[in-house]
Protein backbone atom coordinates (compact mmCIF):
# COMPACT_ATOMS: atom_id res chain seq x y z
CA UNK A 1 0.00 0.00 0.00
CA UNK A 2 3.13 2.31 0.16
CA UNK A 3 3.49 2.22 -3.05
CA UNK A 4 -0.11 3.30 -3.95
CA UNK A 5 0.20 6.45 -1.35
CA UNK A 6 3.68 7.30 -2.90
CA UNK A 7 2.47 7.29 -6.18
CA UNK A 8 -0.49 9.51 -5.29
CA UNK A 9 1.95 12.12 -3.57
CA UNK A 10 3.89 12.06 -6.49
CA UNK A 11 0.98 13.09 -8.55
CA UNK A 12 -0.75 15.38 -6.55
CA UNK A 13 3.04 17.46 -5.98
CA UNK A 14 3.43 17.04 -10.00
CA UNK A 15 0.14 19.06 -10.32
CA UNK A 16 0.95 21.35 -7.21
CA UNK A 17 4.26 22.28 -8.67
CA UNK A 18 2.73 22.67 -12.12
CA UNK A 19 -0.34 24.19 -11.12
CA UNK A 20 -1.75 25.35 -14.73
CA UNK A 21 -3.93 22.54 -15.24
CA UNK A 22 -5.69 22.86 -11.81
CA UNK A 23 -6.11 26.44 -12.62
CA UNK A 24 -7.27 25.45 -16.54
CA UNK A 25 -9.90 23.88 -15.35
CA UNK A 26 -11.65 26.37 -13.23
CA UNK A 27 -10.71 29.03 -15.28
CA UNK A 28 -13.08 27.09 -18.09
CA UNK A 29 -15.58 26.22 -15.24
CA UNK A 30 -15.95 30.18 -14.19
CA UNK A 31 -15.78 31.20 -18.11
CA UNK A 32 -18.96 28.45 -19.27
CA UNK A 33 -20.66 29.54 -16.30
CA UNK A 34 -21.01 33.25 -16.69
CA UNK A 35 -21.12 32.91 -20.50
CA UNK A 36 -24.44 30.99 -19.52
CA UNK A 37 -26.22 34.05 -18.91
CA UNK A 38 -24.81 36.17 -21.74
CA UNK A 39 -26.84 33.55 -24.07
CA UNK A 40 -30.07 32.54 -22.16
CA UNK A 41 -30.77 36.46 -20.96
CA UNK A 42 -30.47 37.69 -17.02
CA UNK A 43 -33.40 36.63 -15.52
CA UNK A 44 -32.74 35.75 -12.10
CA UNK A 45 -35.89 33.04 -11.69
CA UNK A 46 -35.21 31.23 -14.88
CA UNK A 47 -31.41 31.48 -13.65
CA UNK A 48 -32.22 29.75 -9.95
CA UNK A 49 -34.44 27.49 -11.65
CA UNK A 50 -31.74 25.84 -14.44
CA UNK A 51 -28.35 26.60 -12.19
CA UNK A 52 -27.93 22.94 -10.63
CA UNK A 53 -27.45 22.11 -14.64
CA UNK A 54 -25.55 24.70 -15.76
CA UNK A 55 -23.00 23.94 -13.22
CA UNK A 56 -23.07 20.69 -13.57
CA UNK A 57 -22.98 20.81 -17.25
CA UNK A 58 -20.32 23.24 -16.77
CA UNK A 59 -18.62 21.25 -14.14
CA UNK A 60 -18.39 17.87 -16.30
CA UNK A 61 -16.87 20.10 -19.68
CA UNK A 62 -14.42 21.17 -17.19
CA UNK A 63 -13.15 18.03 -16.18
CA UNK A 64 -12.96 16.82 -19.50
CA UNK A 65 -10.63 19.14 -20.56
CA UNK A 66 -8.47 17.83 -17.65
CA UNK A 67 -9.09 14.27 -18.06
CA UNK A 68 -5.89 13.11 -20.34
CA UNK A 69 -3.60 14.67 -18.03
CA UNK A 70 -4.56 11.35 -15.73
CA UNK A 71 -2.19 9.24 -17.86
CA UNK A 72 -0.70 11.36 -20.66
CA UNK A 73 2.36 12.77 -19.53
CA UNK A 74 3.24 9.78 -18.01
CA UNK A 75 3.08 7.64 -21.13
CA UNK A 76 5.15 9.96 -23.10
CA UNK A 77 7.85 10.19 -20.44
CA UNK A 78 7.68 6.52 -20.22
CA UNK A 79 6.84 6.50 -16.54
CA UNK A 80 4.01 4.22 -17.32
CA UNK A 81 6.00 1.35 -18.68
CA UNK A 82 7.79 1.68 -15.52
CA UNK A 83 4.56 1.42 -13.14
CA UNK A 84 3.16 -1.18 -15.28
CA UNK A 85 6.56 -3.65 -14.71
CA UNK A 86 6.49 -2.66 -10.82
CA UNK A 87 5.27 -4.77 -8.03
CA UNK A 88 1.93 -2.16 -7.67
CA UNK A 89 -1.15 -3.82 -10.49
CA UNK A 90 -1.78 -1.68 -13.00
CA UNK A 91 -5.56 -1.60 -11.73
CA UNK A 92 -4.02 0.32 -8.73
CA UNK A 93 -1.94 2.48 -10.53
CA UNK A 94 -4.99 3.67 -12.21
CA UNK A 95 -6.72 3.72 -9.01
CA UNK A 96 -3.98 6.18 -7.62
CA UNK A 97 -3.73 8.23 -10.64
CA UNK A 98 -7.92 8.68 -11.08
CA UNK A 99 -7.58 9.16 -7.45
CA UNK A 100 -5.29 12.07 -7.51
CA UNK A 101 -7.06 13.67 -10.32
CA UNK A 102 -10.14 13.43 -8.49
CA UNK A 103 -8.25 15.40 -5.54
CA UNK A 104 -6.58 17.84 -7.82
CA UNK A 105 -9.33 18.68 -9.97
CA UNK A 106 -12.39 17.22 -8.75
CA UNK A 107 -12.43 18.75 -5.31
CA UNK A 108 -11.22 22.52 -7.05
CA UNK A 109 -14.41 21.98 -8.72
CA UNK A 110 -16.32 20.52 -6.47
CA UNK A 111 -15.69 23.65 -4.01
CA UNK A 112 -16.29 26.31 -6.59
CA UNK A 113 -19.76 25.33 -7.79
CA UNK A 114 -20.96 27.21 -5.17
CA UNK A 115 -19.32 30.60 -5.36
CA UNK A 116 -20.36 30.24 -9.20
CA UNK A 117 -24.34 29.41 -7.67
CA UNK A 118 -24.03 32.84 -6.59
CA UNK A 119 -23.66 34.29 -10.45
CA UNK A 120 -26.82 32.09 -11.11
CA UNK A 121 -28.79 32.82 -8.25
CA UNK A 122 -29.07 29.57 -6.76
CA UNK A 123 -31.60 29.05 -3.71
CA UNK A 124 -30.20 29.10 -0.85
CA UNK A 125 -31.65 26.33 0.90
CA UNK A 126 -29.88 24.23 -2.41
CA UNK A 127 -26.14 25.20 -1.16
CA UNK A 128 -25.90 22.63 1.09
CA UNK A 129 -27.42 19.67 -1.46
CA UNK A 130 -25.31 20.89 -4.26
CA UNK A 131 -21.73 21.09 -2.52
CA UNK A 132 -22.75 17.47 -1.05
CA UNK A 133 -23.57 16.24 -4.68
CA UNK A 134 -20.93 17.64 -6.42
CA UNK A 135 -18.28 16.28 -3.94
CA UNK A 136 -20.54 12.77 -3.80
CA UNK A 137 -20.72 12.83 -7.94
CA UNK A 138 -16.96 14.04 -8.79
CA UNK A 139 -15.27 11.33 -7.89
CA UNK A 140 -17.26 9.30 -10.93
CA UNK A 141 -16.17 12.27 -12.90
CA UNK A 142 -12.39 11.00 -12.38
CA UNK A 143 -12.61 7.52 -12.30
CA UNK A 144 -14.91 6.88 -15.42
CA UNK A 145 -12.98 9.62 -17.35
CA UNK A 146 -10.05 7.71 -16.24
CA UNK A 147 -11.08 4.71 -18.73
CA UNK A 148 -11.31 7.46 -21.36
CA UNK A 149 -8.08 8.38 -20.96
CA UNK A 150 -6.35 5.30 -20.83
CA UNK A 151 -8.27 4.03 -24.18
CA UNK A 152 -7.28 7.28 -25.72
CA UNK A 153 -3.74 7.32 -24.58
CA UNK A 154 -2.22 6.43 -27.75
CA UNK A 155 -4.73 7.80 -30.17
CA UNK A 156 -4.92 9.91 -32.75
CA UNK A 157 -6.53 13.43 -32.25
CA UNK A 158 -7.37 11.94 -28.56
CA UNK A 159 -9.08 14.85 -27.45
CA UNK A 160 -12.17 14.89 -29.53
CA UNK A 161 -12.57 11.39 -29.58
CA UNK A 162 -12.24 11.29 -25.31
CA UNK A 163 -15.13 13.83 -25.29
CA UNK A 164 -17.26 11.21 -27.44
CA UNK A 165 -15.86 8.07 -25.87
CA UNK A 166 -16.49 9.57 -21.89
CA UNK A 167 -19.64 12.02 -22.43
CA UNK A 168 -22.03 9.09 -22.79
CA UNK A 169 -20.74 7.31 -19.85
CA UNK A 170 -21.42 10.30 -17.86
CA UNK A 171 -25.28 10.72 -18.31
CA UNK A 172 -26.05 8.69 -15.17
CA UNK A 173 -24.01 11.09 -12.84
CA UNK A 174 -24.95 13.96 -14.66
CA UNK A 175 -28.66 12.97 -14.34
CA UNK A 176 -28.52 12.35 -10.88
CA UNK A 177 -26.86 15.21 -9.94
CA UNK A 178 -28.73 17.53 -11.25
CA UNK A 179 -31.95 15.99 -9.98
CA UNK A 180 -30.41 15.76 -6.43
CA UNK A 181 -30.49 19.11 -6.52
CA UNK A 182 -34.05 20.09 -8.06
CA UNK A 183 -35.80 17.00 -6.46
CA UNK A 184 -34.59 18.35 -2.80
CA UNK A 185 -37.04 21.43 -2.61
CA UNK A 186 -39.57 19.25 -3.84
CA UNK A 187 -41.95 16.63 -1.89
CA UNK A 188 -40.05 13.47 -3.69
CA UNK A 189 -36.63 14.63 -1.88
CA UNK A 190 -33.35 14.42 -2.45
CA UNK A 191 -32.50 11.23 -0.45
CA UNK A 192 -33.05 8.77 -3.47
CA UNK A 193 -31.31 10.56 -6.11
CA UNK A 194 -28.35 11.58 -3.78
CA UNK A 195 -28.10 7.74 -2.75
CA UNK A 196 -27.75 6.62 -6.32
CA UNK A 197 -25.50 8.94 -7.27
CA UNK A 198 -23.51 7.94 -4.39
CA UNK A 199 -24.00 4.66 -5.22
CA UNK A 200 -22.84 5.31 -9.26
CA UNK A 201 -19.72 6.97 -7.41
CA UNK A 202 -18.67 3.79 -5.33
CA UNK A 203 -19.54 1.41 -9.14
CA UNK A 204 -17.48 4.01 -10.95
CA UNK A 205 -14.07 3.52 -8.13
CA UNK A 206 -14.80 -0.47 -9.13
CA UNK A 207 -14.74 0.05 -12.91
CA UNK A 208 -13.41 2.84 -13.94
CA UNK A 209 -9.29 1.17 -12.89
CA UNK A 210 -10.46 -2.21 -13.76
CA UNK A 211 -10.96 -0.88 -17.50
CA UNK A 212 -8.19 1.25 -17.40
CA UNK A 213 -5.30 -0.32 -16.48
CA UNK A 214 -6.73 -3.46 -19.29
CA UNK A 215 -6.76 -0.28 -21.62
CA UNK A 216 -3.34 0.53 -20.63
CA UNK A 217 -1.81 -3.39 -20.47
CA UNK A 218 -2.88 -2.90 -24.35
CA UNK A 219 -1.41 -0.02 -25.25
CA UNK A 220 1.99 -0.90 -23.14
CA UNK A 221 2.72 -3.95 -24.94
CA UNK B 1 -54.36 3.24 -50.56
CA UNK B 2 -55.21 5.76 -48.23
CA UNK B 3 -52.96 6.22 -45.51
CA UNK B 4 -54.95 9.40 -44.17
CA UNK B 5 -53.76 12.95 -43.04
CA UNK B 6 -50.02 11.44 -42.05
CA UNK B 7 -49.31 9.82 -45.47
CA UNK B 8 -46.36 11.38 -46.06
CA UNK B 9 -44.47 10.82 -42.29
CA UNK B 10 -45.41 6.89 -43.10
CA UNK B 11 -43.95 7.20 -46.76
CA UNK B 12 -40.64 9.24 -45.52
CA UNK B 13 -39.96 6.86 -42.53
CA UNK B 14 -40.20 3.78 -45.05
CA UNK B 15 -38.60 5.33 -47.73
CA UNK B 16 -35.31 6.50 -45.16
CA UNK B 17 -35.16 2.79 -44.24
CA UNK B 18 -34.88 1.89 -47.64
CA UNK B 19 -32.59 3.80 -48.88
CA UNK B 20 -30.27 3.29 -45.99
CA UNK B 21 -30.54 -0.46 -45.82
CA UNK B 22 -29.94 -0.15 -49.55
CA UNK B 23 -26.97 2.21 -49.05
CA UNK B 24 -25.67 -0.21 -46.60
CA UNK B 25 -26.03 -3.27 -49.25
CA UNK B 26 -24.57 -1.54 -51.99
CA UNK B 27 -21.56 -0.30 -49.81
CA UNK B 28 -21.13 -3.88 -48.65
CA UNK B 29 -21.18 -5.80 -51.84
CA UNK B 30 -18.85 -3.19 -53.36
CA UNK B 31 -16.32 -3.30 -50.84
CA UNK B 32 -16.68 -7.25 -51.15
CA UNK B 33 -15.81 -6.62 -54.54
CA UNK B 34 -12.92 -4.32 -54.09
CA UNK B 35 -11.45 -6.71 -51.86
CA UNK B 36 -12.02 -10.35 -54.21
CA UNK B 37 -10.58 -7.94 -56.78
CA UNK B 38 -7.02 -6.99 -54.75
CA UNK B 39 -6.93 -10.37 -53.66
CA UNK B 40 -7.02 -11.19 -56.90
CA UNK B 41 -4.29 -9.15 -58.12
CA UNK B 42 -1.95 -10.16 -55.61
CA UNK B 43 -2.06 -14.08 -56.56
CA UNK B 44 -1.62 -12.96 -60.04
CA UNK B 45 1.56 -11.51 -59.25
CA UNK B 46 2.28 -14.96 -57.73
CA UNK B 47 2.02 -14.08 -54.03
CA UNK B 48 0.42 -16.79 -52.06
CA UNK B 49 -0.76 -16.67 -48.57
CA UNK B 50 1.65 -18.56 -45.88
CA UNK B 51 -1.25 -20.77 -45.19
CA UNK B 52 -2.03 -22.30 -48.85
CA UNK B 53 1.39 -22.12 -49.99
CA UNK B 54 2.24 -24.90 -47.61
CA UNK B 55 -0.47 -27.15 -48.21
CA UNK B 56 0.93 -27.49 -51.54
CA UNK C 1 -16.22 -32.97 -30.36
CA UNK C 2 -15.77 -29.37 -31.27
CA UNK C 3 -18.45 -26.51 -31.10
CA UNK C 4 -19.57 -24.78 -33.66
CA UNK C 5 -17.67 -21.40 -32.51
CA UNK C 6 -14.46 -23.39 -32.35
CA UNK C 7 -14.54 -25.04 -35.80
CA UNK C 8 -15.68 -21.41 -37.09
CA UNK C 9 -11.78 -19.89 -35.17
CA UNK C 10 -10.77 -21.04 -39.02
CA UNK C 11 -11.44 -18.54 -41.23
CA UNK C 12 -10.97 -20.73 -44.08
CA UNK C 13 -13.71 -22.60 -42.53
CA UNK C 14 -15.71 -19.86 -41.76
CA UNK C 15 -15.39 -18.64 -45.19
CA UNK C 16 -16.32 -21.93 -47.18
CA UNK C 17 -19.36 -22.23 -44.30
CA UNK C 18 -20.12 -18.47 -44.77
CA UNK C 19 -20.65 -18.72 -48.76
CA UNK C 20 -22.62 -21.89 -48.25
CA UNK C 21 -25.21 -20.14 -45.59
CA UNK C 22 -25.15 -16.34 -46.93
CA UNK C 23 -27.81 -16.83 -49.69
CA UNK C 24 -30.10 -18.50 -47.85
CA UNK C 25 -29.99 -16.01 -44.91
CA UNK C 26 -30.16 -13.28 -47.16
CA UNK C 27 -33.11 -15.07 -48.62
CA UNK C 28 -35.22 -15.78 -46.22
CA UNK C 29 -35.19 -12.51 -44.67
CA UNK C 30 -35.99 -10.79 -48.21
CA UNK C 31 -38.86 -12.96 -48.50
CA UNK C 32 -39.96 -12.28 -44.67
CA UNK C 33 -39.77 -8.37 -45.52
CA UNK C 34 -41.78 -8.63 -48.62
CA UNK C 35 -44.37 -10.39 -46.77
CA UNK C 36 -43.98 -8.24 -43.90
CA UNK C 37 -44.25 -5.08 -45.87
CA UNK C 38 -47.38 -6.61 -47.75
CA UNK C 39 -48.99 -7.36 -44.06
CA UNK C 40 -48.63 -4.47 -42.45
CA UNK C 41 -49.82 -2.23 -45.06
CA UNK C 42 -52.69 -4.54 -46.41
CA UNK C 43 -53.22 -6.69 -43.97
CA UNK C 44 -53.34 -5.25 -40.84
CA UNK C 45 -55.64 -2.15 -39.41
CA UNK C 46 -55.42 0.91 -39.06
CA UNK C 47 -55.01 2.24 -34.26
CA UNK C 48 -58.34 3.04 -33.64
CA UNK C 49 -56.37 6.16 -31.77
CA UNK C 50 -52.97 6.91 -34.20
CA UNK C 51 -54.88 5.81 -37.48
CA UNK C 52 -52.92 4.82 -40.20
CA UNK C 53 -49.29 6.63 -38.64
CA UNK C 54 -49.47 2.94 -36.39
CA UNK C 55 -48.27 2.19 -39.79
CA UNK C 56 -44.74 3.59 -38.59
CA UNK C 57 -44.33 0.69 -36.11
CA UNK C 58 -43.82 -2.14 -38.24
CA UNK C 59 -40.33 -0.77 -39.32
CA UNK C 60 -39.52 1.38 -36.37
CA UNK C 61 -40.03 -1.98 -33.63
CA UNK C 62 -37.40 -4.30 -35.95
CA UNK C 63 -34.87 -1.11 -36.14
CA UNK C 64 -34.87 -0.31 -32.41
CA UNK C 65 -34.75 -3.93 -31.40
CA UNK C 66 -31.70 -4.12 -33.78
CA UNK C 67 -30.47 -1.15 -32.16
CA UNK C 68 -29.78 -2.92 -29.08
CA UNK C 69 -29.57 -6.69 -30.11
CA UNK C 70 -26.63 -5.60 -32.19
CA UNK C 71 -24.90 -3.85 -29.52
CA UNK C 72 -25.21 -6.94 -27.40
CA UNK C 73 -23.60 -8.91 -30.05
CA UNK C 74 -20.74 -6.53 -29.91
CA UNK C 75 -20.78 -6.73 -26.40
CA UNK C 76 -20.45 -11.25 -26.80
CA UNK C 77 -17.87 -10.55 -29.52
CA UNK C 78 -15.87 -8.15 -27.62
CA UNK C 79 -15.58 -10.78 -24.90
CA UNK C 80 -15.06 -13.58 -26.79
CA UNK C 81 -11.64 -11.29 -28.22
CA UNK C 82 -10.80 -10.27 -24.31
CA UNK C 83 -10.95 -14.03 -22.89
CA UNK C 84 -11.21 -16.22 -25.54
CA UNK C 85 -9.19 -14.36 -28.10
CA UNK C 86 -10.99 -15.89 -30.85
CA UNK C 87 -9.79 -14.80 -34.17
CA UNK C 88 -13.43 -14.32 -35.72
CA UNK C 89 -14.54 -12.17 -32.56
CA UNK C 90 -12.76 -8.93 -33.71
CA UNK C 91 -14.09 -9.39 -37.34
CA UNK C 92 -17.54 -10.14 -35.73
CA UNK C 93 -17.79 -6.88 -33.64
CA UNK C 94 -15.55 -4.79 -36.08
CA UNK C 95 -17.96 -5.50 -38.89
CA UNK C 96 -21.43 -4.93 -36.70
CA UNK C 97 -20.80 -1.55 -35.34
CA UNK C 98 -21.34 0.37 -38.86
CA UNK C 99 -25.06 -1.33 -39.09
CA UNK C 100 -25.96 -1.75 -35.77
CA UNK C 101 -24.79 2.23 -36.05
CA UNK C 102 -27.06 2.41 -39.27
CA UNK C 103 -30.26 0.90 -37.46
CA UNK C 104 -30.12 2.94 -34.19
CA UNK C 105 -30.03 6.02 -36.86
CA UNK C 106 -33.05 4.31 -38.31
CA UNK C 107 -34.89 3.91 -35.31
CA UNK C 108 -34.21 7.53 -34.07
CA UNK C 109 -35.01 8.94 -37.45
CA UNK C 110 -38.61 7.02 -37.94
CA UNK C 111 -39.11 7.66 -34.36
CA UNK C 112 -38.74 11.17 -35.10
CA UNK C 113 -41.04 11.00 -37.93
CA UNK C 114 -43.97 9.14 -35.56
CA UNK C 115 -43.46 11.46 -33.13
CA UNK C 116 -44.73 14.59 -35.15
CA UNK C 117 -48.38 13.37 -36.26
CA UNK C 118 -48.53 11.59 -32.73
CA UNK C 119 -47.08 14.22 -29.52
CA UNK C 120 -46.81 17.45 -32.38
CA UNK C 121 -43.32 17.34 -32.82
CA UNK C 122 -40.37 15.79 -34.52
CA UNK C 123 -38.39 15.29 -31.37
CA UNK C 124 -39.56 15.22 -27.32
CA UNK C 125 -37.06 13.97 -24.76
CA UNK C 126 -39.01 10.76 -24.29
CA UNK C 127 -37.15 8.10 -22.04
CA UNK C 128 -36.95 5.67 -25.08
CA UNK C 129 -35.56 8.34 -27.51
CA UNK C 130 -32.85 9.62 -25.43
CA UNK C 131 -31.70 6.02 -24.50
CA UNK C 132 -31.38 5.07 -27.99
CA UNK C 133 -29.94 8.45 -28.69
CA UNK C 134 -27.10 7.72 -25.93
CA UNK C 135 -26.74 4.18 -27.60
CA UNK C 136 -26.03 6.09 -30.67
CA UNK C 137 -23.19 8.08 -28.93
CA UNK C 138 -21.38 4.87 -27.77
CA UNK C 139 -21.49 3.35 -31.52
CA UNK C 140 -19.93 6.49 -32.86
CA UNK C 141 -17.74 6.31 -30.21
CA UNK C 142 -16.75 2.59 -31.06
CA UNK C 143 -16.61 3.74 -34.50
CA UNK C 144 -14.07 6.40 -34.05
CA UNK C 145 -12.26 4.76 -31.43
CA UNK C 146 -11.39 1.71 -33.72
CA UNK C 147 -10.34 4.34 -36.44
CA UNK C 148 -8.04 5.81 -34.23
CA UNK C 149 -5.45 3.38 -34.48
CA UNK C 150 -2.74 2.75 -36.41
CA UNK C 151 -1.90 -0.67 -34.86
CA UNK C 152 -5.32 -2.58 -35.57
CA UNK C 153 -4.80 -5.16 -33.06
CA UNK C 154 -4.46 -2.47 -30.18
CA UNK C 155 -7.76 -0.79 -31.79
CA UNK C 156 -9.39 -4.24 -31.72
CA UNK C 157 -8.47 -4.89 -27.72
CA UNK C 158 -9.45 -1.08 -27.44
CA UNK C 159 -12.50 -1.19 -29.02
CA UNK C 160 -13.89 -4.33 -27.11
CA UNK C 161 -13.10 -2.63 -23.62
CA UNK C 162 -15.22 -0.01 -24.53
CA UNK C 163 -17.75 -1.77 -25.87
CA UNK C 164 -17.80 -3.95 -22.61
CA UNK C 165 -17.48 -0.89 -20.65
CA UNK C 166 -20.84 0.54 -22.84
CA UNK C 167 -22.66 -2.44 -21.62
CA UNK C 168 -22.20 -2.47 -18.37
CA UNK C 169 -22.93 1.68 -18.31
CA UNK C 170 -26.08 0.99 -20.49
CA UNK C 171 -28.64 -0.69 -17.88
CA UNK C 172 -27.89 2.42 -15.50
CA UNK C 173 -28.07 4.81 -18.05
CA UNK C 174 -31.30 3.10 -19.58
CA UNK C 175 -32.79 3.42 -15.26
CA UNK C 176 -31.50 7.05 -15.05
CA UNK C 177 -32.65 8.08 -18.24
CA UNK C 178 -36.55 6.85 -17.16
CA UNK C 179 -36.21 8.45 -13.66
CA UNK C 180 -35.31 12.02 -15.40
CA UNK C 181 -38.14 11.45 -17.67
CA UNK C 182 -40.23 11.22 -14.85
CA UNK C 183 -39.02 13.74 -13.24
CA UNK C 184 -40.01 15.85 -16.05
CA UNK C 185 -42.74 14.89 -17.81
CA UNK C 186 -45.48 11.86 -17.78
CA UNK C 187 -44.29 8.84 -19.98
CA UNK C 188 -45.60 8.27 -23.39
CA UNK C 189 -46.47 4.83 -23.07
CA UNK C 190 -48.67 4.15 -25.69
CA UNK C 191 -47.10 1.15 -27.18
CA UNK C 192 -47.21 -0.67 -24.10
CA UNK C 193 -49.95 -3.13 -25.69
CA UNK C 194 -49.66 -4.47 -28.74
CA UNK C 195 -53.33 -5.78 -30.31
CA UNK C 196 -52.84 -9.18 -32.14
CA UNK C 197 -54.06 -7.94 -35.67
CA UNK C 198 -50.95 -6.25 -35.44
CA UNK C 199 -49.05 -8.26 -33.29
CA UNK C 200 -48.08 -10.57 -36.40
CA UNK C 201 -46.97 -8.34 -39.28
CA UNK C 202 -44.91 -6.72 -36.45
CA UNK C 203 -43.30 -9.60 -35.27
CA UNK C 204 -42.31 -11.23 -39.52
CA UNK C 205 -41.04 -7.66 -39.71
CA UNK C 206 -38.93 -8.10 -36.79
CA UNK C 207 -37.66 -11.62 -37.91
CA UNK C 208 -36.83 -10.24 -41.31
CA UNK C 209 -35.14 -7.77 -40.40
CA UNK C 210 -33.32 -9.96 -37.99
CA UNK C 211 -31.96 -12.20 -40.61
CA UNK C 212 -31.41 -9.03 -42.81
CA UNK C 213 -29.07 -7.90 -40.54
CA UNK C 214 -27.56 -11.18 -39.96
CA UNK C 215 -27.27 -11.40 -43.84
CA UNK C 216 -25.53 -8.16 -43.93
CA UNK C 217 -22.81 -9.11 -41.13
CA UNK C 218 -21.95 -12.15 -42.68
CA UNK C 219 -21.45 -10.40 -45.81
CA UNK C 220 -19.60 -7.40 -43.90
CA UNK C 221 -17.46 -10.23 -41.91
CA UNK C 222 -16.70 -12.20 -45.19
CA UNK C 223 -15.29 -8.81 -46.50
CA UNK C 224 -13.53 -8.11 -43.23
CA UNK C 225 -11.57 -11.48 -43.66
CA UNK C 226 -10.64 -11.03 -47.21
CA UNK C 227 -9.33 -7.67 -46.14
CA UNK C 228 -6.84 -9.03 -43.68
CA UNK C 229 -6.25 -10.82 -46.07
CA UNK C 230 -4.66 -8.68 -48.92
CA UNK C 231 -3.06 -6.93 -46.17
CA UNK C 232 -1.45 -9.74 -44.78
CA UNK C 233 -0.13 -10.63 -48.48
CA UNK C 234 0.63 -7.05 -49.25
CA UNK C 235 2.88 -6.67 -46.26
CA UNK C 236 4.65 -10.25 -47.51
CA UNK C 237 4.84 -8.91 -51.02
CA UNK C 238 6.93 -6.21 -49.60
CA UNK C 239 8.89 -8.66 -47.51
CA UNK C 240 9.42 -10.30 -50.14
CA UNK C 241 10.87 -7.38 -52.87
CA UNK C 242 13.30 -6.54 -50.21
CA UNK C 243 14.81 -9.75 -49.91
CA UNK C 244 15.60 -9.84 -53.43
CA UNK C 245 16.88 -6.24 -53.47
CA UNK C 246 19.27 -7.14 -50.94
CA UNK C 247 20.38 -10.19 -52.60
CA UNK C 248 22.52 -8.59 -55.46
CA UNK C 249 24.59 -6.56 -52.49
CA UNK C 250 25.16 -10.20 -51.10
Amino acid sequence: MNSFWALVRRDLRLAVREGGAIGTALGFFLIVVSLMPLGLGPDLNLLARIAAGILWIALLLAALLSLNRIFEADYEDGTLDVLATGHLPLELVATAKSLAHWLTTGIPLALLAPVLGILLNLDLASYPILVGTTFVGTPAVSFLGAIGAALTVKARRGGLLLALVVLPLYVPTLIFGISAVSAAAGPAGMGAAFLILAAISLAAVVLGPIAAAAALRIQLQ
Amino acid sequence: MDLGPHAAFIWISYAAVAVVVTGLIGWLLLDGRKQAAALEALEKRGIRRRSSASAE
Amino acid sequence: MQTLTQQLANPTRFMDLSARVLPWVAGIAAALIVYGLYLSFFDSPADYQQGETVRIMYIHVPCAWLSMMVYGLIAVSSFGLLVFRHPLADVSAKAAAPIGAAFTFLALLTGSLWGKPMWGTYWVWDARLTSVLILFFLYLGLIALRAAFEDESAGAKLTAVLALVGVTILPIIKFSVNWWNTLHQPSTDFTATVDPSMRWPLLVMALGFTLLFFAMHLKAMRNEVLRRRVKAMRTQAVAGRDRLATQPAE
